[in-house]
């Protein structure tokens, strides 16, 4: 018998994604990104370094950002996710996803979700937020198409319309 | 991923006594998982060598932050985004508010841990050389209680330290005697966020009528540990401080350090920018806290 | 020109909302019933013969599908251009990490252990790791000289301009391997039905080239091939031909199997095993007369292809063609190479071979200036083109272009001099040394000389059931803004609004083939055809009786609906035609090598810090001259994304190369700019138009790649008054030369 034998045994993981109670049967050392996309067909975290460089895996964990492909799902039980697709409500946009459509801030749309939670936090923190805390807010999300010129454009254009 | 879920078992007792109990039962077996930011990759690239973990996230006997009136002790689940916006943390020791900002992003900060981060014992870690300055205590805790290292002992060689196989470091303490030093902190790193320092520098400096009173210094990815540069404090401790002395620091630094060329960069540019930052820090140190 | 409505105007990205909800499906999103996951084996040295493999223990074989050479129903190859390119090594293996066999499985976790479990025994041969290496030709690895492809360009003589000469000024300028690390990987879905034949589905910016290649690997009919683009996320070139060779052993798993394969690779085998942009080395030797101006010169290109041909001869073309820049040459002669190494197979990455010769030729003005004793700006304005003159191959410019005023604009938009005394006063003490270098240069779109005329591009434009516009094009999105674009010109050409043009998903068995998404021709060239076929379009319907020549969108609606309801579907296409009067000779390389050209000058500002040697771009001016605009917001996203890699080009991205392998093949190794890293980038464009292109657009995709090294790398010098001429230029580099040096070298003279 290999000595790598299947020693894990699925477990019942109940978590809240987007607002609703959600019970997993998995084994713990699946990643929560994992969980998200194939069990929960959410599809919108995507996997581009597998090593929580990129950020495009981001998602919201109890109000935090955090890369979803570097959290076993077995330390995630009781947590509350917010995904890409639990943003907009019923068809009306959250503004940042506004904005980032009037300013071109998605481009192959690959980093879009992460980049677009990680706005959010950022958002969250500094409602008014200087183009230095822009900068560091989003530094851990990697973006190859913009430059990510239209990205800040799109940070601020959702700053001034939801603040004063 | 290169690794099969079904083949790893995470145990998570949710207790700190659960835990050390659980390491002492299988000694060497079961390895701690905080916040994944270091275990997880290498999981994910198929080279953990652990099968059975045991999560230590969001212990609550590992978090927490107590503030006395002459240390403060900092739990070992402490994240990086939690010691950046502690306020005491900010004003009383900024070398390690700073070295928590640089490392990773914000969403690696989130689950990072000061307790992970001296257990990994990457000798490129950023606040190790903090901890170092600062005369961190470790206080560890297994099944026989607790018990404490002052952090300078801790490390013994590249990823060797004196942790017992089912030992967890508890708590940092650190003493409150450095609010009114003269603190310079470096990172360089490949890029300005997100990077592996190539070198670090944590320093401070007192200086008390124009002489030095007390400097420590600590550079990070020079040696196979976090290193103090003790014979540049000797040689500095009790001069005039005066920005001449800067090129005096420099020369002392090359002996002590054994920096490696790797993936990342070479011996000489590391053994360049080490003594730069060293020269850099006195120069500072000598014009800027010598104003009253 | 007419007023334009929707050209020009800032409408919404087609397919933008999916994509900022999460919506838009790429290929892992994908999940199709029964379908397997598959992997690659992989060559572990770059040369040698394979003497056997052993499947291990502590695996199921036996739930697996196992593919190898054998396995390939047609040819064994990669349709490309040379097609020496194996799908699956056969006995031989050329390079690391080339693929060897396939497996499936339907667990995605069971593959990696299943992989390692493969033993694989080589007899190795001597590898050639470097391209002076193969040039020596002391091991031949491919042809007969290792030499993939090579081009002579003459343009007049150079008996006697040495002996002219006031000067004579030699450089050797070097550029490294760079990773596209688009930030989505390689995937592709392959399903395979002995009736209906191949399908993929996958992550690819050209449908037909992986048509064309899997009709070679099956021994399949053209209507038995199925190609479908599924939303790309990122491609830079990288998904130009990969996606031929991971379409093919998706399909063939597929087919093994009797069931749909998915194989989307992780980032560590994406960057070890897919293609990345030439190496190079570019030699220049100048005659120069006492004001400065270029008499002529020889250009000597060798860039390293790796393993197999691909489209080297294709990015050493372009590299040859753009390697006297914007400048006038009376005489020159270019000799350019691609040499094979065992490392895998360069391919394309915007800019095609021209960001290299670029770089050396913009390094190569500056160092003219050194020597002739003038300023950057003088010696570029005494040599640029103008109106009536002619390239290296003997195109003559026929359009107005000042690129006196345009350098001009770009000083004055970057606060060039009043920033250049300034820097020269401060850099006297302190320890971060400030610079300004310029890079100016040109583009040109499309494919070169003959090769628009050979891909004979073909657009179709319907009538939907429902009454609206659908373009129909096998030119992808991959975020440039293709959908957006090419919507924008039916919707302009048809006066519809925005809204009502619709645009296909490329499918090779819906879409006619409008050539490849590459050469930054979509806009200009694949959006003429659009024109030409949504006119196409109007005319039927007119001339069918259903619209009158005045019609409002209701009525062309209207209209639609009408024909497709009561006569069956209306489609127009239209095929490409060379314009008239344009010449280009493939034997001589001389003619008209593009239809259009883009003109460029960038401005960088760059602080060296010289404690730790780290350099930073501190403002960074891209001025350009694109024919037209027709979308501000993607105009800019282009120039900014552009500006952005290649300054990474510049300053951090290095591959670390051991025995023919990426070594540092992880995003915590190779280091891509993040938001922190980068500079404000002002972006500032001119238009004169371009007789050639939709609406008068010229290409700009691949534009801002060719510049800001060269600035970047010029500014670095003019910093320190010493000469950097290899990029990456790494915080390392500038320590080891600067330790080097006894004195720094005098620094460049102000205008």
């Amino acid at each position: 018998m290999s000595p790598l034998a299947h020693v894990a045994a699925r477990i019942e993981i109940r978590l809240s994604v987007n607002g609703e109670e959600r019970t997993v049967s998995v084994y713990p050392m699946e990643r929560l990104l994992d969980v998200l996309r194939n069990q929960l067909g959410l599809t919108g975290a995507k996997e581009g370094c597998g090593e929580g460089e990129c950020g495009s895996c981001a998602v919201l964990m109890d109000g935090l950002l955090v890369n979803s492909c570097l959290i076993p799902i077995g330390q995630a039980g009781g947590a509350s996710i917010t995904t890409i697709e639990g943003l907009a409500h019923d068809e009306r946009l959250h503004p940042l996803q506004e904005s980032f459509l009037a300013c071109n801030g998605a481009q192959c749309g690959i980093c879009t979700p992460g980049m677009i939670l990680a706005a959010v936090h950022l958002l969250d923190k500094h409602p008014r937020p200087t183009l230095e805390e822009i900068r560091e807010g989003l530094s851990g999300n990697l973006c190859r198409c913009t430059g990510y010129l239209q990205i800040y454009a799109a940070v601020n254009e959702a700053a001034n319309r939801s603040g004063a | 991923m290169r690794s099969d879920p079904q083949e790893y078992q995470l145990a998570m007792p949710g207790t700190l006594e659960g835990v050390v109990s659980l390491l002492a039962s299988q000694p060497n077996i079961w390895m701690p998982l905080a916040g994944g930011t270091d275990l997880m990759v290498l999981y994910a690239a198929g080279k953990l060598s652990a099968r059975k973990l045991v999560s230590i996230w969001n212990l609550p006997e590992l978090r927490g932050f107590e503030v006395l009136p002459d240390e403060i002790r900092i739990g070992a689940g402490c994240t990086y985004s939690e010691l950046r916006h502690n306020e005491i943390v900010a004003r009383e020791f900024p070398l390690l508010a700073r070295a928590a900002a640089w490392t990773g992003g914000i969403a690696n900060q989130n689950r990072g841990t000061l307790g992970g981060n001296i257990v990994n014992a990457s000798p490129a870690a950023d606040s190790l050389p903090a901890l170092l300055v600062y005369d961190a205590k470790l206080v560890l805790v297994s099944v026989r209680g607790e018990r404490e290292v002052p952090y300078v002992q801790f490390h013994l060689d590249y990823k060797r330290h004196t942790l017992a196989p089912d030992e967890l470091i508890r708590a940092i303490r650190l003493p409150r005697k450095y609010a009114e030093y003269f603190s310079f902190a470096r990172k360089v790193g490949a890029r300005q966020a997100q990077a592996i320092s190539k070198v670090c520098i944590a320093a401070l400096g007192k200086i008390v009528h124009g002489v030095i009173e007390d400097v420590s210094i600590a550079l990070g990815s020079v040696a196979p540990v976090p290193l103090r540069l003790g014979a540049t404090e000797r040689v500095l401790v009790g001069r005039k401080a005066e920005p001449a002395l800067a090129g005096l620091a420099r020369q002392t630094v090359a002996p002590q350090i054994r920096p490696i060329s790797d993936i990342r960069s070479t011996t000489q540019y590391r053994s360049a920018v080490a003594a730069n930052l060293v020269e850099e820090f006195v120069e500072t140190l000598c014009t800027r806290a010598g104003r009253p | 020109m007419a007023q334009t409505h929707i050209i020009g105007a800032p409408v919404p990205r087609k397919e933008g909302r999916d994509k900022v909800t999460g919506r838009a499906r790429y290929v892992d999103d994908i999940a199709m019933p029964g379908m397997l996951h598959g992997a690659t084996v992989r060559s572990q040295i770059p040369r040698g013969k394979i003497r056997r493999i052993t499947f291990g223990g502590g695996v199921h074989w036996d739930e697996f599908a196992v593919v190898t050479a054998k396995d390939i129903p047609g040819r064994n190859h990669i349709a490309l251009i040379l097609d020496d390119q194996p799908c699956l090594a056969d006995g031989v293996v050329n390079h690391p990490e080339e693929p060897i066999l396939l497996l499936a499985h339907p667990e995605r976790h069971q593959l990696w252990k299943a992989v390692e479990a493969v033993s694989i025994e080589y007899d190795p041969l001597p590898a050639v790791l470097t391209m002076e290496e193969s040039e020596r030709q002391t091991e031949i690895i491919w042809g007969s000289d290792n030499t993939l492809k090579s081009f002579l360009v003459e343009k007049g003589s150079l008996d006697g301009i040495w002996e002219k000469a006031a000067h004579i000024i030699e450089g050797e300028y070097f550029t490294g391997a760079q990773e596209q690390l688009y930030i989505e990987n390689n995937g592709m879905i392959g399903s395979y039905d002995s009736d209906a034949g191949v399908t993929v589905w996958g992550s690819l910016q050209c449908p037909y080239y992986v048509h064309k290649a899997l009709m070679a690997i099956f021994a399949l009919p053209e209507e038995k091939v199925r190609v479908v683009q599924m939303e790309t996320g990122g491609a830079f070139g990288g998904k130009e031909e990969y996606p031929s060779m991971i379409g093919a052993h998706a399909a063939l798993l597929a087919m093994k199997a009797g069931r749909p394969v998915k194989m989307v690779y992780d980032r560590a085998e994406d960057m070890a095993a897919t293609t990345k942009r030439h190496p190079s080395r570019t030699r220049h030797r100048t005659a120069v007369d006492a004001n400065g101006k270029i008499l002529g010169g020889e250009i000597e290109i060798c860039m390293d292809g790796g393993a197999y041909a691909t489209l080297s001869s294709v990015v050493l073309s372009r590299g040859t063609i753009h390697a006297g820049g914007p400048y006038y040459w009376p005489h020159v002669v270019i000799r350019s190479k691609a040499v094979a190494t065992n490392a895998p197979p360069h391919g394309a990455f915007r800019g095609f071979g021209a960001p290299q010769a670029l770089f050396a030729m913009e390094r190569h003005m500056d160092r003219i200036a050194q020597v002739v004793g003038l300023s950057p700006v003088e010696v570029r304005k005494r040599n640029f083109l103008q109106p009536g003159m002619s390239t290296s191959t003997a195109q003559v410019i026929r359009e107005n272009i000042d690129l006196g005023r345009l350098l001009d604009r770009a000083l004055e938009l970057s606060q060039y001099r009043e920033k250049k005394s300034r820097f020269a006063l401060a850099n006297r003490s302190g320890k971060v040394k400030k610079g300004l270098g310029i890079a100016a240069f040109l583009h040109g779109a499309g494919f070169t000389g003959s090769g628009e005329r050979y891909l004979s591009s073909v657009v179709g434009v319907e009538a939907t059931a429902e009454g609206s516009v659908r373009v129909l094009v096998s030119s992808v999105e991959f975020g440039q803004g293709t959908n957006t674009v090419l919507c924008q010109v039916a919707a302009e050409t048809l006066c519809l609004p925005y809204d009502s043009v619709l645009i296909a998903q490329p499918d090779t068995s819906a879409v006619p083939n409008s050539g490849p998404t590459v050469a930054s021709r979509t806009a200009m060239i694949v959006g003429n055809l659009v024109r030409s076929a949504a006119l196409g379009l109007k005319q039927t319907l007119v001339q069918s009786g259903l619209l009158r020549e005045n019609y409002s969108p209701q009525e062309f609606h209207e209209a639609c609906r009408k024909h497709v309801a009561t006569r069956g579907p209306v489609r127009s296409y239209s095929r490409y035609e060379a314009p008239p009067g344009v010449f280009w000779d493939d034997q001589k390389y001389r003619g008209e090598a593009y239809a259009a050209f883009a003109w460029a000058v960038y401005v960088a500002e760059v602080s060296v810090d010289l404690a730790t040697y780290s350099v930073s771009v501190d403002d960074f001016v891209a001025l350009q001259e694109i024919g037209k605009v027709l979308h501000p917001r993607l105009a800019e996203g282009q120039i900014a994304g552009g500006v952005a890699q290649a300054i990474g080009f510049a300053l951090y991205e290095k591959v670390v190369w051991q025995n023919g392998r990426m070594a540092n093949n992880q995003m915590t190794n190779y280091i891509m700019p993040t938001s922190a890293d980068l500079p404000p980038i002002r972006i500032f464009f001119e238009e004169l138009g371009n007789a050639h292109g939709a609406y008068g657009a010229k290409g700009i995709g691949e534009l801002p790649m060719d510049g800001p090294a060269p600035a970047i790398v010029n500014g670095v010098a003019d910093a320190l008054g010493a000469p950097f001429n290899s990029i990456p230029l790494l915080p390392e580099d500038i320590q080891a030369a600067l330790s080097g040096l006894e004195r720094p070298q005098e620094g460049i003279a102000a205008d």
